[in-house]
């Protein structure tokens, strides 16, 4: 019988900690970038600006909630929704402890995986629904992204559950236990978070809403919280690739003397970190350059990682 | 359990329904999404977590967003052409046929030889085993069958040289 009282604390928890950390992860990032491009970013507002993001927030939801005439009325309005549901519902299958996750699916890997698919529609349909045609062009372009990558997205992901033999996370957390698994899968690694990247539409991938070509993209059209809720969407999914990466490729909670959810904490903030330290120093690259790279470049390398470590785990099993 | 899959059942059919009967082709698309995301519940209650989980990736996530992709690029959408294209008189064949279907279905409940919900839960090993051992020959022959399609799309998207393209 499954335990609905610690389960609803576990829901309860994931869902306040992670609303919370994409709403702090905005001023987090201005901060950082702030540092790195050495100015100072916003630190007005409370102790060193951490304030920011509830400010930000009151503002938005006093903005006016315009929908254009020309949309697609009941498509545009859905459309913010399935950007935050579909990044939540993948946090349910994240372990951040031993028996703390929401749900420890035994195909959490392809669950991450189905999620992840379906958050593509928010911006494909938001831009279609826009009716406009720069909207349009980003979702064009998402399209074609999400083709390149979402292929060596799921190949490079193998590697780790080969060496793991399972598709549930807490097992590959734990087969980790002596051994992190970016050292035997490395390119493994390098597929998998370029592919993340541009899942959760980040520099050097963020064709989809180059704001220098495009306005602003597939959300050009979307005004007040609606807007908001793409802002905390893809805050949420630059969570949700640190925490995957963390526990695919980095030992989830595992490592010396500090408790397993600090030990998770600490090295999502690595991630986070690494992520914002890369729109800080790379630029975006061309449209056809990342489709190429991802079919001629990264989609071999996958398949002859993936080979190479069925062929090292048959080994092994003599 | 099984109002959820009442529940779940009832959306997919309602779902597929609106499919059908919607003039506007990328809504009706998005219904064939929801019916997707429906049947892949229903694999998870019966059991199947590997295929409800395949059903999102493959149906839900790629081969519908390559669908809405195609009907988006056709530019602005006929929904008054479809509208008088859905006359009643193109209901009466589709109608007929169903109706036999559904009279099957009928029958199948009344005579009370129905199969029960719960079945054994076909683990991932259990489906991989079975791929590759009992079945390996269908499953080379899908991988026969896909390769000459991926070397077609190829050729057919290939950029021709200038001089190819003179003569």
């Amino acid at each position: 019988m499954i335990d609905w009282s610690h389960t609803a604390l576990t829901i309860a928890v994931m869902l306040g900690s992670c609303l919370t950390l994409a709403g702090m992860l905005i001023w987090v990032e201005r901060r950082l970038l702030g540092v790195w491009q050495e100015r100072y970013g916003p630190n007005r507002l409370g102790p060193g600006g951490c304030l920011q993001s509830l400010a930000d927030m009151i503002k938005i939801f006093t903005k006016e909630d315009w929908i254009p005439p020309f949309a697609d009325k009941a498509v545009f309005v859905i459309t913010p929704a399935i950007v935050v549901i579909t990044a939540l519902m993948s946090f349910a299958v994240i372990p951040i402890a031993p028996n703390f996750v929401v749900a420890d699916l035994n195909v959490g890997v392809l669950f991450f995986l189905a999620m992840s698919s379906l958050a593509a529609y928010s911006v494909i349909i938001g831009g279609w629904a826009s009716n406009n045609k720069f909207a349009f062009l980003g979702s064009l372009r998402a399209i074609a992204q999400l083709l390149s990558y979402e292929v060596f997205m799921g190949l490079s992901l193998m590697g780790a559950v080969l060496l793991a033999g399972s598709f549930n996370l807490s097992d590959i957390v734990e087969a980790q236990r002596h051994q992190w698994f970016v050292i035997p899968q490395f390119l493994g690694f390098l597929g998998f978070f370029m592919a993340g990247l541009a899942e959760a539409h980040r520099t050097p991938f963020d064709m989809p809403e180059a704001e220098a070509e495009l306005v602003a993209g597939y959300h050009s059209e979307y005004s007040g919280m609606k807007f908001g809720m793409f802002f905390v969407g893809e805050y949420l999914s630059i969570l949700l690739l640190s925490a995957m990466t963390v526990i695919l490729f980095f030992g989830g909670w595992h490592g010396p003397w500090l408790p397993p959810v600090v030990w998770f904490a600490v090295k999502m903030f690595g991630f986070i970190a690494l992520i914002i330290l890369i729109r800080a120093a790379w630029p975006r690259f061309r449209f056809d350059q990342l489709l190429s790279f991802g079919w001629k470049v990264v989609m071999p390398l996958a398949l002859i990682n993936l080979l190479v470590t069925g062929g090292v785990v048959l080994w092994r099993a003599g | 359990m099984e109002v959820l899959f009442y529940i779940a059942a009832a959306v997919t059919v309602l779902a597929t329904l609106r499919v059908i009967t919607h003039v506007h082709a990328v809504h009706a698309l998005l219904y064939l999404v929801v019916a997707l995301i429906a049947l892949s519940l229903i694999f998870y209650l019966l059991g199947a977590q590997f295929a409800a989980a395949l059903e999102i990736i493959i149906y839900g996530g790629a081969i519908m967003v390559l669908f809405i992709f195609v009907v988006m690029l056709l530019g602005p959408l006929a929904v008054e052409q479809e509208r008088t294209w859905f006359s009643p008189t193109a209901w009466v064949g589709p109608s007929i046929l169903a109706l036999v279907l559904l009279g099957e279905v009928g029958y199948l409940i009344a005579s009370g030889d129905h199969p029960t919900m719960a079945v054994a839960e076909p683990t991932q090993k259990a489906i991989s085993i079975a791929l590759y051992g009992p079945y390996i020959i269908g499953v080379e022959l899908a991988s026969m069958l896909l390769l000459p399609g991926l070397i077609g799309a190829y050729h057919l998207g290939r950029r021709l040289s200038s001089e190819a393209r003179s003569c």
